[in-house]
């Protein structure tokens, strides 16, 4: 067996990156039915795909949480519900 | 051209997925893993949580030298891309010289960044560098060792040596692109020279320039090597900018954690700022 103890997991990282990978693996399966990655033009005016979509909702809740951990600190639900939404909105209107 | 799809061909993208994940991923979940935890050596961590992302927000030392580094790029920014562009105008676009231009602008961007930052620093010492002496020889009061504004514009300098040629050579590339047929019609309108670069010059660099920006931005933002050897981040910690931080927070006090999420914040920020700057680009091209 492979030692990875210098790697230092814990649990919610690791639940960190099995959620990166299923969203990654649900583009996929999403990506074989729906063949093209659903190109649009955007509320921003920016021609996205799918996966572009994808990209901006993790890159904008990253920054949800982090201006949320700066100003106000833990818990985090509140920046929690705030990704989800924006991440709904980004899939739906950007 | 009508393409065979053959789900075979994934077999030779697995070689490039493996070493991104050897040499990005990995280390890139091993600094996730490390943000969120206190170590003290030998393999053994503490669960710390979001406690070291608060610290960096909120540290005045982060602030500050976020604030250095905006400002570092803002002002190489400022400098480089118009005077790569004036350059790279100037140069000959036909003829022996275009060689020998080409080969010297190609120079300074070969010399690897610790011989750079050496070279700068032997340079511009006062009592002893052709810079420094001559400076001060001029009356102006110079040490870059002991006052900011000095070690400012010197690294500011440094920086525009090293780098402007880049910017020249993408320039260059732009306008040699542009075909003749252009000038001549702008002669036959009788255009003047500041009407050429306006309405054909700069539009057909619009995309190396583009390139430019973002490749200057890229490597002004994660600079560390020139700076720490010409000036170590001082004096004071007046030339400290985030990598350099970055690396005495992690090696010199070996506070793994706090620098794990410093990282990742620095890491975020990149992403953020590429990203903007790659939508512009494909927008522009659009256009």
């Amino acid at each position: 067996m492979i030692d990875l103890s210098w790697m230092a997991w814990t649990w919610p990282t690791a639940a960190f990156f099995v959620f990166i990978f299923l969203c990654l693996s649900a583009m996929a399966v999403w990506e074989r039915y729906d063949p093209g990655g659903s190109p649009r033009r955007g509320v921003l005016g920016l021609d996205t795909t799918r996966g572009d979509r994808l990209f901006i909702s993790l890159l904008g809740s990253a920054f949800i949480f982090l201006a949320y951990l700066g100003f106000f600190g833990t818990p985090l639900w509140i920046p929690l519900g705030i990704s989800i939404v924006y991440g709904f909105a980004v899939f739906k209107w950007v | 051209m009508n393409k065979t799809p053959n789900p075979k061909a994934w077999l030779f993208v697995i070689p490039v997925v493996v070493l991104v994940a050897f040499n990005a991923l990995i280390p890139l979940m091993t600094v996730v893993n490390y943000s969120v935890q206190e170590t003290f050596g030998d393999n053994v961590f503490f669960w710390e949580g979001m406690k070291w992302f608060e610290e960096v927000l909120r540290s005045e030392r982060f602030h500050e030298s976020f604030l250095r580094q905006i400002a570092f790029t803002g002002m190489i920014l400022v400098i480089e891309i118009p005077l790569g562009i004036a350059i790279a105008l100037a140069m000959p676009r036909k003829g022996p010289w275009v060689s020998v231009c080409l080969v010297l602008m190609a120079l300074p961007l070969l010399i690897p960044w610790n011989v750079v930052g050496a070279m700068w620093n032997i340079f511009a010492l006062p009592d002893i560098g052709l810079l420094g002496r001559m400076i001060n020889g001029l009356g102006i009061d110079y040490n870059f060792t002991q006052q900011p504004v000095s070690a400012w514009s010197t690294t500011v300098l440094m920086d525009v040596w090293h780098w402007t040629s880049l910017v020249v050579l993408l320039s260059y590339a732009g306008l040699s692109a542009i075909p003749d047929a252009y000038y001549q019609a702008a002669k036959i309108d009788g255009a003047n020279a500041w009407a050429v670069f306006r309405f054909i010059q700069l539009p057909k660099m619009k995309r190396v320039l583009t390139i430019a920006i973002l490749l200057r931005f890229m490597d002004s933002f994660m600079i560390y090597t020139e700076p720490f050897v010409l000036t170590g981040g001082g004096p004071g910690n007046t030339t400290t900018f985030l990598s350099i931080d970055l690396v005495k927070i992690a090696l010199g006090q070996f506070d793994l954690g706090p620098a794990a999420a410093m990282s990742l914040i620095y890491f975020l920020i990149v992403l953020l700022v590429s990203w903007i700057f790659y939508t512009l680009m494909m927008r522009g091209e659009e256009n």
